[in-house]
């Protein structure tokens, strides 16, 4: 199977394109983040410095890890049935692409997007925890392992949400179905990230490489899945 | 003009059921290289059904094709994509992006050689060089027709599919879209036009099918108006004639007549060089005065309604069987009710 780059980019532009002239796209990944900064900010503005000890054993950075879930899953809730409420997947279905391209398009368009805002997120709370927290707190939230924790579970984070956001959208008929249904999906993922950061689940390096090898095997399923469902007469057709 | 060699289009008793639902059944026809074809059906007939099978988005239930040279199978479905273009009954424009940016997406996922030179050169073809820039949701509903068609020409396809494309536009919207199909016709692009405005297609096709759920006839529509009805001449004359069966029973090649209007007549004819100059020369015998004599021409609308008429028709005696068997069936039913336990 050969890939066509010209192809896959000819989706992911116009994808990225459309996102960025779409107001509700750009109010969504503005608004997710914005609710998963609110709650580590509060923490780390309100707790006294007699507790920084204390919070070294917990993992409040991780709550972040919610991002990189949420905003790729309502991107890409949207791709396939916004294209078929439009009346636009007929012509592109009709071109030479392949399922393989359509998906990788897709997927690209929002991965860009979603991995920006988690990465911009994250180092915008880290920058502002080091600026203007004290120094105690600051050094008890952030911490090396964790800040290692978000670099590598961010792009795995949001490649598995992209497969649900797909998957759900060539599956569903009503864009606002497809974003609540891919949201729900997602939560399980964001439960996780949660009871990690809240030390339920403890992190520690093994437990670390078994959510990431767990994340690594869900993204190549989920590929092996999502392509599965980009099915010309099934999208045509919507069944 | 019809070019000759392969057929662009060639259907053998292809069929399409979604489960027990059948959208097409056993359809068979051929279009030539360089031919406009109109495909004509009501609502529901199939025919979007039939020109996504041909353009392999929907997989054929039974029977064979080849579309541009090429046979309908899966493996062969990119290669077919490749030669042939669609322009759905929704132009399918990404609205929130420009003219170029639609085509330039369009031209990429075709992966057109200069992609510039081409997009300019489709825009340039369907008039709308100066509306490159400009956002698609800002264009009239003409103009969005206008630029899918400039999308479906990026490749210069082999085989153009038009699926309903004067379908919501208005008159001079959809004469600017006439002129365009004119224009390929010229340029030897062979065009498969589905349409339910009879007009369209007697002004534009070379060939029509007349298709409901299966195929009802096929060939140029002054055939089919010949194969459909008898020739028929309209006479008109100052004053009603006194005794017009004395005029026109028993003329050379006049199969009958009927009065229409006052002072007029319809005849039917079966050649109309021995019969119209036998009609002058009686009329002219009686005294008439002859205002006309004009050959009474059926519509292409005459014969899709005399088609479509037999399809009720049928359907209706087919239900009304079907109730006949299903009320004897209550009534054998009842009576085993009633008999004797």
């Amino acid at each position: 199977m050969t890939i066509s780059r010209r192809r896959v980019w000819a989706i992911a532009r116009k994808e990225l394109q459309e996102y960025r002239r779409d107001i509700t796209v750009v109010a969504a990944m503005a608004i997710l983040p914005v609710v998963f900064l609110v709650q580590p900010l509060v923490q780390v503005f309100t707790i006294p410095v007699s507790a920084a000890a204390a919070l070294r054993h917990e993992h409040a950075l991780l709550y972040l890890l919610g991002v990189p879930v949420l905003v790729p899953a309502a991107l890409a809730a949207y791709s396939v049935v916004g294209e078929r409420l439009q009346a636009t997947l007929e012509p592109v279905l009709a071109t030479p692409i392949s399922r393989a391209e359509l998906l990788l398009g897709k997927a690209l368009a929002a991965f860009v997007p979603s991995i920006c805002v988690a990465y911009g997120v994250f180092a915008l709370f880290v920058a502002v925890v080091e600026v203007l927290a004290r120094p105690e707190i600051a050094s008890a939230f952030i911490q090396g392992p964790e800040l290692l924790a978000q670099l590598l579970f961010t792009p795995l984070l949001v490649v598995w949400s992209i497969w649900v956001g797909i998957a759900v959208s060539t599956r569903v008929r009503d864009p606002r179905t497809a974003g609540q249904l891919a949201l729900l999906v997602s939560l399980p993922t964001v439960a996780v990230t949660t009871l990690v950061a809240f030390n339920i689940i403890p992190a520690t390096l093994p437990m670390a490489l078994v959510l990431g090898a767990a994340l690594l095997l869900l993204d190549l399923l989920g590929w092996r899945a999502t392509s599965a469902f980009i099915d010309r007469e099934r999208l045509i057709t919507a069944t | 003009m019809a070019g000759s060699g392969a057929p662009a289009l060639s259907v053998e008793h292809l069929s399409k059921h979604f489960g027990r639902r059948v959208a097409f059944d056993d359809v068979s026809f051929e279009v030539q290289r360089g031919e406009v074809f109109g495909f004509l059906g009501p609502n529901g007939a199939g025919k979007t059904t039939t020109v996504r099978t041909l353009c392999t988005l929907l997989a054929p239930t039974s029977g064979s094709a080849t579309v541009a040279g090429l046979a309908l199978v899966p493996a062969n479905g990119e290669r077919i994509r490749r030669r042939i273009a669609i322009m759905p009954e929704s132009p399918g424009l990404y609205l929130r992006l420009s003219v170029l940016e639609n085509l330039r997406c369009f031209a990429d996922l075709y992966e057109v050689p200069s992609p510039a030179a081409r997009i300019d050169h489709a825009l340039r073809a369907v008039n709308l060089a100066d509306r490159a820039r400009d956002v698609c949701g800002s264009l009239s509903k003409g103009m969005r027709q206008r630029v899918a068609l400039a999308r479906a020409l990026l490749t210069e396809p082999q085989v153009l599919f038009l699926d309903e494309p004067t379908s919501g536009l208005d008159p001079a919207a959809a004469r600017e879209v006439h002129e365009l199909i004119d224009e390929l016709r010229r340029r030897g692009v062979t065009v498969f036009l589905t349409t339910h405005r009879l007009a369209e297609a007697e002004r534009l096709c070379d060939r029509v099918a007349i298709f409901n759920t299966t195929m009802r006839v096929v060939g140029r529509p002054g055939d089919l108006r010949d194969r459909l009805f008898r020739r028929e001449y309209a006479v008109r004359t100052a004053a009603p004639l006194p005794e017009p069966g004395r005029v026109f029973d028993g003329l050379p090649a006049v199969e009958g007549w009927r009065p229409d209007g006052v002072a007029g007549y319809v005849l039917a004819v079966s050649e109309p060089a021995v019969a119209v100059p036998e009609v002058t020369r009686a009329l002219v015998a009686v005294g008439a005065d002859v205002l006309s004599i004009a050959e009474s021409r059926h519509s292409l609308e005459d014969v899709y309604w005399a088609l479509i008429d037999q399809d009720k028709l049928a359907d209706q005696s087919e239900l009304a069987g079907r109730d006949k068997l299903t009320g004897q069936s209550k009534l054998i039913g009842q009576n085993k009710r009633s008999g004797p336990e």
